[in-house]
């Protein structure tokens, strides 16, 4: 009984709060849970005269004909590799760059270095296509340029073959990120105790010993957060760069699930197929992000919750 | 900091310096090379940039790119859309963001937990792009400037920040303080909190301004009319599509100025690129620290 009490005066004495908090309160409950609501029309058979209350139920007819469509492997497997790929080159590359930076004494050749590796980040994803499609541009690109600097008169066309659309997303987004990924090892190698760096000089380590054993492990549990989120993120690639870099040519190897659902539910106006295929993917990194982080919490100390 | 004992290094570390600085220089080349391509491509000649003669520096030095750029009237009316939807939606989601972040930032308040829990579940799961399409459309407003502004103002990562914020800088004794003297709640934000957080309201404006003013997702699936275009729509006509309006450029097109455009469209795409990307290039020297500074609040955990 006095319990709720507290709670109530609590309550009435902190009015503002509560009054501050309703209005974004209301656009989380507009904006992210009222959807949810509507993933229901995954389950149904969507029509618009009808809403979303009224259409009739078909159960899970929509995912079942995704997960046996012939579209649903090649999705899958465009998606997983693109994501993977990113994954796996873009991490170490931060690393390393936090790595070196970290080395380097001079404060202006580092200050430029870390200014400049960070800009491209602030380009928008249209304007990297754009100069995707310059540089890499079979008559006029420096890519063209270039080949024939080394002979080769006909350069390949990279933007209109399947089989490199993976490498220009993924060496683009390194050119773009690598920088801004950086940062945050940077500052996790600023908090490293500076104390083991003097007890590693004075036992003799060298400039690589001391990244080996002291820098490593010192942005370990950074590293392992990071990776924890984009696991979590693996079936969402960015739909923005993709679909900017995709054509007819390339299809094959750059349709993924997210430019899938766009064209059939937004295009195509098939809203119950579209939103079975979203809520699938949706599931599926809700599944992963909490075993990585399950996992990591198991392995060490570091997990995100 | 580290470096500051006068012990030699060794010879491995000094060739092992050496190929930190070689390596860093290439990446350093690496992520210029594109940057000058562009510049220098946007002050050639169409015919010199079209016959692959620039590689490196300007050839036939002119204008004519960016003064086509200043006669496309579609750029003109992008850029002034992107201009209100950037302000726009910045101010909601930074008011939104600060609304929602300082009450879960004070331990006075009941169901604190709930409302988190409530965000981060938000953060790791959504409804899907249909559903989220839906009712955007059912609260009426596709093709209009608020589905622009409204649907993505609030932004889950945004508030966790600023909440961290206030609650590792906002010591529980100033807030005592301040309510001995008989100032509540909503005072306490405006006058004392704000005022102390400018440095992560900073943080909040940029990243929201510079992912309005990039982003063309929403804008793709909501819009429909042209003249409401943000100016990433119409960079994507131009630079992916391969689409020019030349009756936008307000001049009259001959059979004799048909390679004369032909250059033009070459051009015209280089010179955009440098025009709408510099202004974000020469703020952002200036606003870098205010992203560093970002980025560690959100490494904080709690």
């Amino acid at each position: 009984m006095r319990q709720s009490y507290g709670i109530k005066r609590r309550i009435v004495r902190h009015w503002p709060l509560y009054a501050i908090i309703a209005l974004p309160t209301a656009f989380l409950i507009l904006f992210s849970y009222w959807p949810m609501l509507g993933v229901q029309i995954a389950f149904r058979n969507f029509s618009p005269v009808l809403g979303i209350w009224e259409s009739p139920w078909v159960g899970f007819q929509h995912f079942e004909l995704f997960l046996s469509s012939p579209y649903f492997g090649p999705l899958l497997k465009n998606t997983l590799s693109i994501s993977l790929y990113y994954l796996a080159v873009s991490i170490p590359c931060a690393i390393i760059l936090a790595l070196a930076l970290n080395e380097v004494r001079n404060g202006r050749f580092k200050k430029a270095v870390q200014m400049l590796t960070y800009a491209p980040y602030f380009i928008s994803t249209v304007i990297l296509v754009g100069m995707v499609q310059i540089m890499l541009s079979p008559t006029n690109g420096p890519l063209s340029l270039f080949s024939r600097l080394f002979g080769e008169n006909n350069p390949p066309n990279v933007l209109a073959s399947a089989d490199s659309f993976a490498s220009v997303y993924v060496w683009s987004g390194i050119w773009q990120e690598t920088g801004y990924g950086a940062i945050i090892y940077l500052a996790a190698l600023a908090g490293v105790n500076p104390e083991l760096y003097e007890a590693a000089k004075i036992d003799g380590a060298t400039r690589l010993q001391k990244i080996r054993y002291i820098d490593l492990p010192g942005i370990s549990s950074t590293i392992i957060i990071l990776m924890i989120l984009s696991v979590g993120g693996l079936l969402s690639v960015g739909f923005e760069k993709v679909y900017l870099l995709q054509n007819n040519l390339n299809l094959s190897s750059s349709e993924i699930i997210s430019t899938y659902v766009y064209k059939v539910g937004l295009v195509n106006a098939d809203f119950s197929f579209a939103s079975a295929i979203g809520l699938f993917n949706a599931v599926i990194g809700l599944i992963l992000i909490t075993t990585v982080n399950y996992c990591a919490r198991k392995v060490s100390d570091s997990s995100l919750f | 900091m580290r470096h500051t004992t006068t012990i030699r290094e060794s010879r491995a570390d000094r060739v092992f310096l050496f190929f930190i600085y070689a390596g860093l220089t290439l990446v350093l080349l690496l992520v210029l090379y594109p940057l000058l391509f562009i510049v220098s491509s946007s002050f050639s000649s169409g015919a010199a940039v079209q016959s692959g003669k620039v590689w490196l520096w300007p050839v036939d030095p002119t204008l004519d790119g960016y003064i086509g750029v200043f006669k496309y009237n579609a750029v003109w009316t992008g850029f002034a859309n992107s201009l209100l939807y950037t302000i726009g939606g910045t101010l909601l989601s930074v008011a939104l963001t600060v609304m929602m972040a300082y009450p879960l930032s004070r331990k006075e308040m009941v169901g604190r937990s709930v409302w988190i829990w409530a965000i981060l579940f938000a953060m790791l799961f959504n409804g899907g792009l249909i559903p989220f399409y839906l009712v955007v459309k059912q609260l009426g407003m596709l093709n209009t400037p608020w589905a622009i502004i409204v649907p993505s103002a609030l932004n889950i990562f945004s508030i966790i920040i600023a909440k961290t914020f206030f609650q590792s800088s906002l010591p529980k004794e100033l807030y005592e303080a301040a309510q001995l003297d008989g100032c509540g709640d909503f005072r306490f934000l405006t006058r004392i909190a704000l005022p102390l957080s400018k440095p992560i309201l900073a943080v909040l404006i940029l990243w929201s301004a510079v992912g309005l003013w990039n982003s063309y997702f929403n804008a793709l699936i909501f819009l429909n009319s042209q003249s409401l275009y943000p100016l990433q729509l119409v960079l994507r006509q131009i630079l992916v599509e391969n689409k020019i309006d030349y009756t936008s450029m307000s001049a009259t097109l001959d059979t004799q100025r048909l390679t004369l455009m032909q250059n033009m469209e070459t051009l015209l795409k280089y010179s955009l690129i440098v025009i709408t990307t510099i202004p974000i290039l020469l703020i952002y020297p200036f606003v870098q620290k205010y992203f560093v500074k970002g980025v560690m609040v959100g490494s904080v955990k709690e």
